[in-house]
């Protein structure tokens, strides 16, 4: 019995597999060429020295407040704006968060590294403030928190805290020789 | 409270959230590589039906919760397993709530160590947990099987003790997501489990409660209660009343809304929820509501003891311990701090925080609240355990409960009705004149007041209190009520704080130091109808473990340099010590083994809020380091490590 209805039917299923496999085709393609990866190295982060291949040439970046006493000095107030000061403590030595002011660093002490931290997050705890705060106050906190481990120039770094004595203020923190060590 | 980029703070709102086109950079160089850059059609339609079938049903199975239970056919050890808790908690010879029973006084009945053969204690068997945060938990064991939680990731072992070595019978691993590390206010900690009808329940740090099979280790099922992105977590062990599981919140120093809320235990959804702070019908205050004093008498406190919507982000979280009068029908447990710790940010008695409420355990409805802190100015949770015995005081048998709060205060409360019966200092307090027995209200010490900008210093007791979450016992047969607290103090200064929900929201900068004596902890066997102390031990650390009271007159604790020790009940005299691995910040507890001998397990640890310098690796160069740890326990990195054992007990263990 093929009237009319089914007809309609029988030329359903070609339209249907078609539309299947349009579906699925996605997933089966192969796109053997992409661009080149020297296309990333430009803006690529990277978290770990370990580099397949040995090491590609690495511009160092500076946070725009590194030498610079009044953008520390906007960090420092950010840092406890932003609530930095109730995860890693009012003077850096760490509570919820890691310890800022010695030598340990999990995911890289390079001003780069420190604003991907913050601005990405870290999968373990550190909120990601990326889209939340502005790039210049990134940078602020960036250079601040270089400064609390003494990664600055002491002449630009803070000379004082303005609460309760803690710990030295960042200008006579001892100088730390930064260790990546992946973990706390 | 939200600003254009969900964040309003002093002297930040200013700025405007402009879109950082540099991340954008970033994430667009990681997204390119992956694209599909040439579309083709040329699959056969048969092929790609059977291949989205196949993906359809692998995407089904992709269930994160669905847990790693292994299966056993092994029972939890015969009829007990099926009993009623109400019961269960009176046998002796198991442990199936961290607090040992509703009462919550970690006593137990069991003779066999006493205090003339405790010296022949020895390791009966142990396990490593891999883990180094602190490990607060309290082992349970229900019949023939042991069960231990984790500190974050909150796994779960249960052991088969009638084996040699008590080998895993089951694990199960909840994977709670690493974010909710970033809203733990105190080291990842966990409290423990809890068993009742067959189902042991936990939680999890980033906010699920979780009902296991007791014997396979199977979900039955999960209930994620909280948000990481409103700085939510759950550190405490439920306690299940009635066919319902207590839970509540963590987050006194996130801003949350604290509350408890009741799952029915069999399917895991909530029966009721009361929040902390907020109007009568969230505090499920009703027409029953008889509280005691004056002080918290009235419609709405929640909302109108705060200013203008402060209470949504005022604390009063429920981490600490809940007991149970099955007589009375009623709960108790107490409220943590108001939120931010800088008080000038919140003018008022800030209800319901800080405080205790004793609430009908099917509803939840309130039927007494006493606050033990209005308008707390220190960071004093109302949390400690509330120890639950009928004392003879004044020669007149009272139905009290026994707390022992931050403020330093041994609270002996009349459990029927809220009233103070007594309220006295259980170490050196300078803080407050104790409580106003008319008015039921703590009497502050105006100099002893924080101001925001201003530095006051030596304010006796600390954040942590003469005591925080760390458990008491009581012993029946002595009558005295074992006490593992600090002898500290702090300076503070208070400092504007802005409210960015999943960020700490504290304000202020505070450093502890040693109390008079020098010694940072003690053991205080207080009793209770004399409201004095019998004995008392200094510790030269904070005695941040739970205490066990046992038949055989000998009382457990551990320290935070890792000496595991029993003393004589009646005269504090050390009988025995043993050197665990890492510091001890668990809960002690005795079971009868399958053998019919009697066993002592403890966690060994070290961590939580005390410990946190060691299991964080943080850096006392900063005296605030760890909310202020870090000025008084620096030489703690010197004396132990972190790492997690179970240590397991018996007389003549290991020969």
């Amino acid at each position: 019995m093929s009237g009319p209805g089914g007809r309609v039917r029988w030329m359903a299923l070609p339209l249907l597999v078609c539309a299947l496999s349009t579906a699925g085709c996605e997933r089966e393609t192969r796109g053997y060429k992409g661009p080149p990866a020297a296309a990333d190295r430009e803006t690529i982060v990277r978290v770990s020295p370990l580099e397949p291949g040995g090491p590609q040439p690495h511009a160092d970046v500076k946070s725009p407040y590194q030498e610079n006493a009044w953008g520390i000095g906007e960090g420092k107030r950010l840092y406890s704006a932003y609530n930095c000061a109730g995860c890693h403590a009012v003077n850096g030595g760490g509570a919820i968060g890691p310890a800022l002011i010695d030598d340990k660093w999990i995911y890289g002490a390079q001003p780069d590294q420190i604003y991907a931290t913050i601005s990405q997050g870290r999968p373990d705890g550190m909120p990601s403030f990326g889209g939340h705060l502005p790039t210049q106050q990134i940078w602020q906190l960036v250079a601040y928190v270089q400064s609390m481990a003494g990664q600055v120039k002491q002449t630009t770094a803070a000379g004082r805290n303005d609460d309760q004595m803690g710990a030295l203020p960042e200008s006579r923190q001892s100088p730390q020789v930064p260790v990546q060590t992946g973990h706390r | 409270m939200t600003g254009q980029a969900g964040i309003v703070g002093p002297g930040v709102h200013e700025y405007c959230p402009n879109f950082d086109t540099r991340v954008t950079l970033h994430w667009t160089a990681i997204c390119i590589t992956s694209r599909v850059t040439r579309p083709r059609i040329s699959a056969p339609s048969a092929l790609c039906l059977i291949a989205l079938g196949l993906w359809s049903a692998s995407a089904c199975t992709n269930d994160r919760q669905s847990g790693s239970g292994i299966a056993s056919a092994r029972s939890l050890g015969g009829t007990l397993s099926a009993a009623d808790p109400v019961e269960l908690q009176k046998d002796d010879g198991q442990w199936i709530m961290p607090a040992k029973n509703y009462s919550s006084t970690r006593f137990s009945g069991l003779d066999e160590i006493t205090t003339a053969n405790v010296r022949q204690l020895g390791v009966s068997w142990t396990f490593s947990t891999g883990m180094v945060a602190g490990h607060e938990a309290a082992p349970l064991v229900v019949g023939s099987t042991m069960f231990i939680v984790t500190p974050f990731p909150n796994i779960v072992y249960a052991f088969d003790l009638s084996k040699p070595g008590a080998p895993i019978r089951w694990q199960y691993d909840p994977k709670p997501v690493g974010a909710s590390k970033g809203v733990a206010c105190c080291d990842l900690v966990n409290r423990g489990a809890a068993y009742a009808n067959g189902l042991l329940f936990f939680n999890t740090l980033d906010g699920r409660t979780i009902a296991l099979n007791a014997e396979t280790g199977q979900p039955k099922w999960i209930n994620q209660l909280t948000d990481v992105n409103k700085g939510e977590s759950i550190t405490m062990a439920p306690l299940v009343v009635k066919g319902k599981v207590l839970v509540g919140n963590s987050g006194g120093e996130f801003g949350v809304r604290g509350w408890l809320t009741a799952l029915d235990a069999e399917t895991g959804t909530i029966a009721w929820r009361a929040y902390s702070t907020g109007p009568d019908k969230d505090v499920l205050i009703g027409p029953n509501f008889k509280p005691h004093y004056e002080m918290d008498r009235g419609k709405d406190l929640g909302i109108s003891s705060w200013p203008a919507e402060a209470w949504r982000t005022g604390g009063g979280s429920v981490w600490g311990w809940i007991s149970y009068d099955s007589e009375l029908n009623l709960i108790y447990y107490g409220t943590a701090n108001p939120g931010p710790w800088n008080a000038s940010q919140r003018p008022g008695d800030n209800k319901w925080t800080a405080g205790a409420f004793a609430r009908v355990a099917e509803t939840g409805e309130a039927r007494w609240f006493y606050q033990m802190n209005p308008h707390d100015l220190f960071d004093h949770d109302g949390v400690n355990e509330f120890v639950l015995a009928d004392l003879t005081i004044n020669g007149q048998t009272r139905k009290v409960a026994m707390h022992p709060d931050r403020n330093g205060l041994l609270y002996v409360l009349d459990r029927t009705t809220g009233e103070v019966l007594s309220a006295a200092p259980f170490g050196f307090v300078n803080s407050n004149r104790g409580v106003d027995m008319k008015t039921g209200r703590l009497i502050a010490v105006d100099e002893k007041k924080p101001t925001q900008g201003v530095v006051t210093h030596d304010i006796c007791p600390s954040a942590p209190g003469m005591k925080d979450w760390q458990p008491s016992s009581f012993s029946p047969r002595t009558g005295l009520l074992y006490i593992p607290h600090q002898n500290l103090c702090e300076d503070i200064e208070p400092m504007p704080a802005s409210y960015i929900a999943g960020t700490p929201y504290v304000g202020a900068s505070v450093i502890f130091k040693a109390g008079p004596g020098g010694n940072r902890g003690v053991l205080t066997a207080w009793n209770p109808a004399d409201a004095k102390a019998a004995w008392t031990i200094k510790e030269p650390f904070p005695v941040w473990s739970g205490t066990l009271a046992t038949g055989g007159d000998v009382v457990f604790y551990g320290t935070m340099d890792g000496w595991f020790k029993a003393v004589n009940a009646r005269t504090g005299e050390l009988l025995w010590q043993f050197k665990c691995g890492s510091g001890i910040v668990g809960q002690p507890i005795t079971y009868r083994g399958p053998d019919g001998h009697q066993y002592v397990a403890v966690l060994s640890g070290v961590g939580g809020w005390a410990g946190a310098l060691v299991s964080g690796d943080l850096d006392p160069r900063d005296a605030t380091a760890a909310g202020g740890w870090g000025g008084v326990l620096g030489d703690l990195k010197k004396v132990t490590t972190r790492g997690g054992m179970l240590y397991v007990f018996s007389l003549g263990g290991g020969k």
